[in-house]
Formats: C-alpha cells, structure tokens, sequence
C-alpha cells in the first residue's frame, strides 16, 4: 500500500498549487464580493488543459484520471471554492456524461471542444420539482420527425449563462417513471433555450448558477444521449464520481481555513502568550488537522478504486458525506479561532465558511449520500 | 535549429531554515526545484521553439531524483532530456561538473545554442555556463535578460549590468547563461505532465558514456573542495544613538567610537 502520490500527480499537485497562488488568490475575494464569473481564469485552466484533466487522451484530455483531477480540485478551491465549482460541474458532470455514454461521433463533436477548454459544459438535472427526487422530471421531450422538442425548466445550474453545452434531462415517456427519462445535448444557441433567473448566494458567488428555460427547444435525435429512457442511469453514473470531486473541493476549503486559522493562533497573542500555546485552542488545531487528514485519504480511496476500475461508488459517497460535514466544522472552528476579527469580511476565514456549505448540498445532499451508504451496507 | 539547455535540481533555499544549534542549513525535508536562473534559461529556449520549431534538449547532472525536474522541463514543452548520473561524478566542483556536463554535450550533435542558468542558488558560483564555453572553446554571453536577434548564424543578446546592460552579438554554436529576470517561466500544462511521466523517457547517461579519464571526474577531478558551509553569525542589534540634537548626537557617536579605537 503506497500513500504517496505518484511523481506526476504531485507534479499536478504543484503545478495548480503554483497556479493558484499566482493567478486565482490575487482575485478570490473580488470575485466573492462582486459574483462575477470568473472568465479570464476559465480560459487559463482551458490553455493549461485543466477543464480536461481527467479526461482520455484520445478525446483531447490530459489523462490524468480521477486522482490527478481530485488533487487539482483541492488547491484550486484553497484558494477560490467558486472556480473549483465551475470545474467540478464542466469536468466531472458535464463531460462525464459525455464520455460514459456518448456515441464516437457526439464525443467527437462535443467531448473534445469541452476537453480542450474550447468549449465549457453544464449538466441540467435539478427542477424545481425535482431535488433529491430526481426522478420526479417535468421537463419533457416530445418525439416530432427526426427531432425532439423540449418544454420545461431547470434552476440551480451551476456554469449557467456561460457555458456552450448542457446535458438536459427530460422525461420522453411520461408514463413509466424514471425509466423515461432521456437525456439531450442542448447548445447554448438553440432557438427556444433561453437564461432565466440568476441566482444570488451566500458562497461560490463567482459561480453562475441559473435557471433554464426550454420554450419548443428543438434539437435533433442525434443530440440524445444513449437511448429512449436511459436518461436517469447515465446522469446518476456522472454523480456518482462527481461526488469525490465535490469532497475534494471541500476538503480544499478546509485546509485554506486550517492554515489560516493555524497561522492567526501563533500571532495572536492574548494572556502574555500566542492563544496556539492555550489548550482550548491547540486541542482544536489538532481536531481540524486530524478530521482534513482523513477527509483527503477518503477521497484518495475512492478515486483510486475509480482509476484502477475497482467498486468505488460507495467510498465515494463516504468521502462526500464526511468531507462537505467536515468542511463546515473546521471553517466555523476558524473563525472562532478568529475571533472577532473571523467575523470580518477582511478576513478570508468569512468567506471560507460561507463557501464551505454548499458541499453538503449540492450534487447529492448528505441525506441522499447516507441513503445510498445505507442502501449498500444493509444489503450485505 | 538544435538547442540544450543545462538544468539543476537544487534545495528550494527561499524555504530554508537555520538549525540554531549549529548555525548550518537544515537540508532534510526541503522541497527539490528547478533552479530559478535555469527554468528562465529554459522558458527562453521554448520561446525560440515556438517561433522556429527548434528541438529543446535538456541536460543535468545530479543524482537519480533529478529525473523529476527534467520531467518538469519536458512537461513545459521540451522534446528530450537527458540524466548524467553515477557514483563516479559525486563530489564534483564546478570545474569537474563543467568538464563531464562538455563532455556530455559533445555527444550531442549540431548543437546551436547551449542556455545555462547565471548561477544555481546552492551554489551561487555562476563558474559552470562559462566553464563549459571554455571547455567547448566557443563563445559565451553571460547574465542574458534578453535575446533580440536570432539567425541560423548568429545571436544577439542583452547582458545585465549592474548599473545598465551590453548588447553582445555572437556567432553560433554559443553559451548563454540567463537570469531569472529574463522571464516569466510557463506552467507545465496537465497534458504534458502526463505525456512528460508516461510516455517520454528521461535518458541516463553515466561515465561510460563519455570519454574522460574517471580520475578526472568527480571528487577525484575536482581541485577545489567545500570545507565547510556555514550561514555568517547573526549580526547584534544595533544601538540607536540618542541625544537633544543633531550635534549632540554626532558628539556622543564620536565618543563611542574613539573608544572602541575605530578612529
């Protein structure tokens, strides 16, 4: 059992270290207090050939699998959880669908443009109607010649507004439940799709996350991923290795908060000595750097049974649980190292908490998370 | 066009720490990276390929980790790399490592361009780029921050100065050693990392490959020998000179100072 990483995943790891120092920290806050989505740095991860980093070579990606992916995830959201987002959502939902299921000719066509950073992808499941039930669709595509006409809406679509492709779930065949559910490649510029609601949050607010709206989108039966009623399984298999990405992202915050809060506690001095010296404060530095230890080595778990095409859906499930959880625990711990001052917007610790949040939410609530663990445990 | 460029693996010194025991340098733990002066001479050396299509060879000479720094290099884009490696060249001085490193390099053939860094910061000689032009006996700019012409012929170059800089022409083949204000170096991009692990090789050389006597290689070939290293003592605090006035101030630094027989 080897825990070190191998030499080219460390060299990723250093390299997007480098890079995040350099070119996504300087304008982190910025981007959290003014939304904006961040382009320029988009583009820099399409030219470095981090928007296809875990896809296969022969489909313009770096091949650098699930872990190079998870450790490029971590040091990006160290320094800004919103770009890392954008990331997530293009990489391991939108081209995984793409490239779980996709015919040669769509992942020619729409894969290697999204691999190459040419193009940026968004995946389209949730409604308002249809959460942690993703099942429940009322979005619907009707069968017309040689195409399909899609009527409906999505919300909460994380690349939003700017992204070239969506991977649209809709229900084909109203009838027979989740096994009607199919899924579509809709471009950006389809008469009929259009941008709704842009929503307003309380962390990744670099992200654009919106609603979408179909109105007679027509798109035609080439666009359609897999088969007529295929839909539900080829977007859940996306989740499914979306959901280590996710942990490691939340364990990228966790550590920015841990080394914040760490470096604060021997500065600070209160009492005569550096509050890192009281045991209140060093039996939770010790808490923050035991629970992120164990965050990263169940991320590495679950993205080395997905590399070395072993089980890893449960591990990853696991590491999406216990790192979103986690996450949130040590950025509330930060800030209460803090202080007053972990109260400040000045401070990155505010913003560190705010972001760390979503992770228990979105691609899979860590009801849902424990839903599925259950569903395996008790199965044996 | 053909062009190689030396690099070394060194200690990252910017993360250096003092033992305070001791007052020497704690080795163990620091990260290993290309020295800065090299990764400039490199990036100059991929800006030539991307203008002319030039062949980049790399070239170092240290131990068998140096293997990760020339993956770094071939990852930013270089096409070969090339690793002198063996026991025999252990202990070497600037002088032995220029001779092997010239060696190496005239096995190479039609090489255009040789880019060293100015000086590696373990080191610190800035004797190595030089050494290997005179080894080589072809010319040499040294502290490059700019190249502002090249030929198939010839180049021309900015040379730092302290106060200013020379602009030096020279016919081909030439040594070059840049500074690591010449450049911002390129990232590796993911793709090259990948292709730079998985599918290039990194070519070990050892003694057998060029032909110098093996007593002059190495420790054995090296006149000059490290002693002993050592970070100077911290200097005291100094003592601000108090006083009413400016004159009074004077006054009682003169006093101070006659007393200590300086003046």
């Amino acid at each position: 059992m080897n825990f070190e990483l191998q030499p080219k995943h460390r060299m990723i790891q250093e390299t997007c270290r480098k890079f995040a120092d350099m070119e996504i920290e300087p304008i982190a806050a910025e981007t959290d207090e003014t939304g904006e989505f961040p382009l320029q740095t988009v583009k820099r991860m399409g030219e470095l050939g981090i928007l296809g980093i875990s896809i296969p070579k022969e489909y313009g990606g770096a091949g650098a699998g699930y872990t190079g992916f998870a450790v490029a995830i971590e040091e990006i959201a160290k320094s800004c959880a919103a770009t890392a987002t954008v990331l997530v959502a293009h990489v391991s939902l939108c081209c995984s669908v793409l490239l779980n299921a996709g015919t040669e000719e769509q992942k020619q066509k729409y894969l290697v443009p999204l691999a190459k950073g040419e193009k940026l992808g968004a995946f389209a499941l949730t409604e308002p109607n249809a959460g942690s039930d993703a099942a429940n669709q009322q979005t619907v595509a009707v069968r017309d010649g040689d195409d399909y006409v899609i009527n409906g809406s999505k919300i909460f679509i994380t690349n939003g507004g700017y992204a070239d492709y969506y991977m649209v779930s809709a229900m084909t065949d109203q009838s027979v439940g989740l096994k009607g559910i199919s899924v579509f490649i809709v471009e950006a510029d389809r008469a009929g799709f259009s941008i709704g609601t842009k929503e307003n949050k309380m962390g990744i607010r670099g992200s654009s996350t919106t609603e979408l709206v179909f109105r007679d989108v027509r798109v035609p039966k080439g666009n359609m991923i897999g088969k007529e009623g295929s839909g539900f399984k080829i977007m859940m298999q996306s989740l499914d290795a979306g959901r280590m990405v996710v942990a490691s992202q939340a364990v990228g915050i966790a550590q920015a908060a841990y080394e914040e809060a760490l470096k604060y506690a021997k500065e600070r001095v209160q009492f005569g000595k550096p509050i890192a010296k009281l045991q209140v404060i060093y039996n939770m530095l010790a808490d923050m750097a035991t629970q992120i230890e164990c965050a990263r080595l169940l991320v590495s778990r679950a993205a080395w049974g997905k590399d070395n095409g072993k089980p890893f859906a449960l591990q990853a499930c696991m590491a999406k649980v216990y790192c979103s959880e986690m996450a949130t625990k040590v950025t509330h711990d930060a800030i209460q190292i803090h202080g007053g001052y972990g109260f400040i917007k000045d401070y990155k610790v505010e913003r560190l908490y705010r972001d760390a949040r979503i992770t228990e939410i979105y691609e899979g609530t860590s009801e849902i998370q424990r839903q599925v663990i259950s569903g395996h445990i008790l199965r044996k | 066009m053909k062009i190689l460029v030396c690099v070394k693996q060194v200690p990252d010194t910017t993360e250096v720490k003092l033992d305070p025991r001791t007052n020497t340098l704690i080795r163990e733990g620091l990260p290993s990276i290309i020295n800065p002066d090299d990764k400039a001479a490199i990036e100059e050396a991929l800006k030539i390929k991307d203008k002319t299509g030039a062949e980049i060879i790399l070239l170092s000479m240290g131990p068998a980790q140096a293997d990760y720094a020339l993956r770094e290099g071939l990852a930013m884009g270089a096409d070969r790399a090339i690793l002198l490696s063996s026991r025999a060249f252990g202990g070497a001085d600037t002088w032995a490592t220029s001779l092997t490193i010239a060696e190496a390099i005239k096995r190479i053939p039609e090489i255009d361009i040789i880019f060293c860094g100015r000086q590696a910061i373990d080191g610190d000689t800035a004797q190595v780029g030089p050494e290997i032009a005179e080894h080589l006996n072809i010319p040499q700019i040294t502290y490059v921050k700019k190249i502002t012409s090249l030929t198939d012929k010839s180049i021309t170059a900015e040379r730092a100065l302290e106060d200013g800089y020379e602009v030096i022409e020279a016919t081909l083949p030439v040594v070059l050693t840049t500074i690591k204000e010449a450049n911002t170096p390129r990232l590796a991009t993911m793709n090259g990392i990948i292709r730079a692990f998985d599918e290039q090789q990194v070519e070990l050389w050892d003694e057998n490959k060029i032909s110098i006597p093996v007593e002059r290689l190495g420790l054995k070939g090296s006149p000059t020998k490290v002693k002993k290293s050592f970070a100077p003592p911290m200097k005291a605090p100094g003592h601000m000179v108090e006083g009413l006035n400016d004159k009074e101030k004077i006054r009682i630094l003169v006093s101070h100072l006659l007393e200590k027989n300086l003046i």
